[in-house]
């Protein structure tokens, strides 16, 4: 079927146009180099034709300013071009302050998404536009890359550990979504769409959508299913610190070292609670890998973060 | 009385073939137990052909079920170790051998004025373990496939598939015994047993840059066979090094991996480079501009390309400061081999350029390894790679490299050395005319791959969204060209091994001491020791002397 010769993705994010001037601006060099070599080949190839059979041309054995010129030249332009791809990548890199969140998990092979406020989705992603988005992902199983070329925007999501990106779409339509990193059998039905809304639609879809509970209230129900609360409670120090308000905060580890309580951490408390002790507690924790899905796991996280945020409302300052 | 025992004037001399390597002795012991570094290289001519089919079969299947969107030509699971095949065969068992191992074992000696490499046995050894590493992946194949890639990333190959990994895997881990032994075999050799009079500075590039990709097989490999070693230890007797389940990391399998896979390029890039230098001076009658310049090139392409393997991992969720110098140092290593275009180039100016079939593969190298070149620059590019890391864009940047570089060069040295290595000339028009083939067939495959790359399309796709398809469509039939401009100097070239005109000795009036021999050369490659008094590629010489007289 003829669906047309399209020869430039739809660009539909903040970053997508900074991506693409770039990307014009090596080509317009390439282009420039190429011509010249090519129009250079040519014409020798004709001018110098041989003419005789015994003709021995004269011997040119090379000259160090033509080899520094073309070395430097083209230095100094890949310069530029690896300054401005550079820049590009760092401001491109971080999200802005104040990002919606949404957590992603691929699984062979399909994206799960969940929204902050219980809406759940498969290979569908709803989003409104003018809203820059992150996302949190993890894979229950091999890696897998959440790519989405409208937006000019990619990340491998590796097992073992959280991956984000960020996005702010800036056009209201439907976009591919693919997994870009070869995953087996399904690897290119891992595919799916991303809604860009305008605002009114969004909130008529959140409004609209099966909702649930929320993505804290499902880990709170899980946090008490896997007996965390035994050793975790809320008001006394049990067998495990408090973890009302750890989210965001500084832990202070057996062994001297100071970290910041984010996802990557609470995570790894979980799945690997030996690997960093809070001072004054002995590992006692036992390890919960295997029976609680990256899912369940984001859900956990949320549930711990929200207490965080309800203890800071708590507190009198 | 004594005139009645001569000969009279008229007669005949003796129609009497002289010996040469290739009638020296028949059957097939003479050949399986051969020792000569040129029937070892011939031995190598067959099996990397075989390969180059197999490969290039899995290609036209890929190539056909791509042509509609919809995956209906096989099974995902097929087309994925159609895939994985294709990719094995071709880069393990055909480009990293193929000009090394074939014109590199046949002219190494021969341009240093050798009698054979340093260890001949070692050389023959090198070809059965290729062969024995080529025969288990091939049972791989045929016991059911393998599914992972030819990239073999972890956890999916270690935990996840289902596919025979385990043999394929000692099969490549076998076979990269093979290219260290090689390596080291012309490390040595260069060294030790150039001809007295041959300096370093006068040694042909082809030497050098099989020089420099010697060096890289050496340090390169061993890296390849640990690594791959880990993932059957992981898949076979859970040992966690990569998968996180067992307490490994996935991304250091990457970095293993590319720290070979990187430098693997230039394994195959690089002796194909040595042959356009060749080449090109040789259908220019002219020394080589800036030969000093070449060589060194061909050096820090070896040792740079040692340092850029964080750029196939910018989206992996490496550092972005480690992203930030693996891109730097990837621009860095696009330097020398635009040196090496431009001293090319300007060989040709004022040269005396004749357009024999191996010159047209020149011109095609020259072009497609630019396009390959200055794309590389795009995927080298943090911002840009974001985009287009894992999509078509990549597959169509890489082939320009890999087949509109390396695959021409080797395509070119083949008819440069035809007359050498078979004492027959090839039929001039069929190879000018497949050559052209080749030429628009390759483009048109792999142009559109990087427009449907910039597009979005991901690579290893089994289907694939319809707007793609008239991409695809393109790409195919391009593939169906380029796959007849393989198949004519199959044809061509076999039969001219038995009905080609006989060669002279030196059929391009070439420089360079493997032209001083016979054609087809005897076993023992020269007579006596040559001495050299001239640099390479004195095409002048003669005139000049006669100028000053
Ligand atoms: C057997 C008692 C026990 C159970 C059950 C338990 N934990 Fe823990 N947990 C501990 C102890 C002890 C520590 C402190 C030592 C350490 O860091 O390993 C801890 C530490 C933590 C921390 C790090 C806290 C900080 O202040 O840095 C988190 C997060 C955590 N647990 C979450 C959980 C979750 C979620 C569950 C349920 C899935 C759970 N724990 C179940 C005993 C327990
Ligand atoms: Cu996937
Ligand atoms: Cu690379």
């Amino acid at each position: 079927m003829w669906t047309g010769f399209p020869l430039f993705p739809e660009a539909a994010s903040t970053v997508a146009g900074g991506v693409d001037a770039l990307y014009w601006f090596v080509i317009a060099i390439s282009v420039f180099f190429s011509a010249g070599i090519f129009a250079a080949i040519f014409y020798f190839a004709l001018r110098y034709s041989r003419k005789s059979l015994d003709e021995v041309p004269k011997p040119i054995h090379g000259s160090l300013a033509l080899e520094i010129t073309w070395s430097v030249i083209p230095f100094l332009i890949t310069m530029v071009m690896f300054g401005w791809g550079t820049s590009l990548f760092f401001r491109n890199f971080h999200p802005p302050e104040g990002a919606m969140e949404i957590f992603v998990t691929g699984k062979q092979w399909m994206w799960k998404l969940q929204h902050p406020e219980g809406q759940r989705e498969i290979n569908e992603l709803h989003v409104p536009v003018g809203r820059a988005v992150k996302l949190t992902m993890a894979t229950e199983d091999v890696i897998h890359s959440f790519y989405i070329p409208a937006f000019r925007v990619k990340k491998d999501v590796v097992p073992g550990i959280y991956s984000s990106m960020w996005f702010e779409p800036t056009k209201p339509g439907k976009y591919h979504l693919f997994c870009a990193e070869y995953c087996g059998n399904q690897h290119s039905g891992m595919i799916g769409w991303v809604h860009v809304l305008s605002e009114p639609d969004y909130e008529a879809w959140l409004s609209g959508a099966p909702r649930g509970e929320t993505m804290a209230q499902a880990g709170e129900r899980l946090f008490q299913r896997l007996g965390c609360f035994t050793c975790h409670r809320a008001d006394s120090p049990g067998r495990g610190p408090v973890l009302e308000g750890v989210f965001g905060s500084t832990v202070q580890l057996e062994n001297g070292v100071k970290v910041v309580a984010d996802e990557v951490y609470l995570r790894e408390s979980i799945l690997k609670p030996s690997a960093k002790t809070v001072a004054g507690y002995r590992t006692q924790m036992p390890t919960f890998q295997g029976q609680i899905s990256e899912e369940g796991l984001m859900q956990v996280i949320a549930y711990i973060k929200s207490i965080a945020r309800q203890e800071r409302m708590n507190t009198p300052q | 009385m004594n005139a009645a025992l001569a000969p009279p004037p008229s007669a005949p001399p003796p129609a009497e073939t002289p010996t040469h390597y290739l009638n020296a002795n028949y059957g097939f012991r003479s050949w399986m137990f051969t020792l000569d570094h040129k029937r070892i290289a011939l031995l190598y001519l067959a099996s990397i052909t075989l390969f180059f089919f197999i490969g290039g079969f899995y290609a036209v299947m890929l190539r056909l079920e791509l042509v509609t969107p919809a995956g209906d030509l096989m099974s995902a699971e097929n087309y994925n170790k159609s895939f994985t095949m294709h990719g094995v065969m071709m880069v393990f068992f055909f480009l990293i051998p193929s000009i090394p191992a074939v014109l590199g074992n046949f002219l190494i000696p021969l341009m240093i004025g050798a009698r054979d490499l340093a260890f001949p046995r070692l050389n023959l050894l090198s070809w059965y373990i290729y062969m024995a590493g080529g025969m288990l992946t091939l049972y791989a194949m045929v016991a059911g496939g393998v599914d992972t890639g030819w990239t073999m990333y972890t956890p999916y190959s270690t935990t996840y598939s289902n596919s025979h990994v385990m043999v394929m895997a000692v099969g490549i881990f076998i076979n990269g015994f093979s290219s260290i032994l090689t390596g080291l075999n012309f490390i040595v050799t260069i060294h030790k047993m150039r001809a007295p009079g041959l300096t370093w500075f006068r040694l042909p590039l082809f030497v050098w840059a099989h020089y420099a990709t010697s060096v890289i097989q050496v340090l390169g490999t061993p890296v390849i066979a640990i690594t791959i070693l880990l993932v059957a230890l992981e898949r076979g007797f859970g040992f966690g090094f990569f998968d996180p389940k067992l307490g490994g990391d996935p991304i250091l399998f990457q970095h293993l991996f590319w720290f070979y896979s990187h430098p693997a390029v230039y394994i195959m890039i690089l002796p194909s480079m040595g042959v356009v230098s060749e080449l090109v001076t040789c259908f220019s009658r002219k020394k080589v501009f800036g030969y000093k310049f070449i060589a060194m090139s061909s050096v820090a392409i070896a040792v740079f390309g040692f340092l850029v393997w964080g750029h196939h991992m910018f989206v992996s969720g490496q550092s972005i400061y480690a992203g930030m110098i693996f891109s730097f140092l990837s621009f860095l290593v696009g330097i020398p081999s635009a040196i090496k275009v431009f001293n090319w180039t300007a060989t040709m100016y004022k040269g005396s350029i004749s357009y024999h079939t191996p010159m047209l593969y020149v011109f095609g190298f020259i072009g497609l390894f630019t396009i390959g070149g200055l794309t590389g620059l795009i995927v080298a590019n943090l911002g840009l790679d974001v985009h287009l890391h894992d999509t078509y864009f990549i597959v169509a940047h890489f082939h320009y490299i890999m087949v509109g570089g390396a695959v021409m060069g080797y395509l070119g040295g083949i008819h440069f050395w035809w007359p050498k290595i078979t004492g027959r000339l090839y039929p001039e028009g069929w190879a000018r005319f497949s050559a052209l083939v080749l030429f628009v067939g390759f483009n048109l495959t792999f142009f559109p791959q990087f427009l449907v790359g910039y597009l979005g399309m991901p690579r290893r796709y089994h289907a694939y969204p319809e707007e793609f398809q008239v991409f695809n469509v393109m790409s195919s039939a391009g593939a169906s060209i380029l796959g007849l401009g393989y198949l004519i100097p199959m044809i061509y070239l076999t039969w001219s091994w038995r009905y080609g005109k006989l060669a002279p000795p030196n059929p391009w009036g070439a420089k360079g001491l493997e032209w001083t021999t016979p054609s087809p050369p005897t076993t023992f490659n020269f007579e006596e020791t040559p001495v050299v008094t001239e640099e390479a590629y004195a095409y002048a010489q003669e005139q000049e002397t006669e100028e000053s007289h």
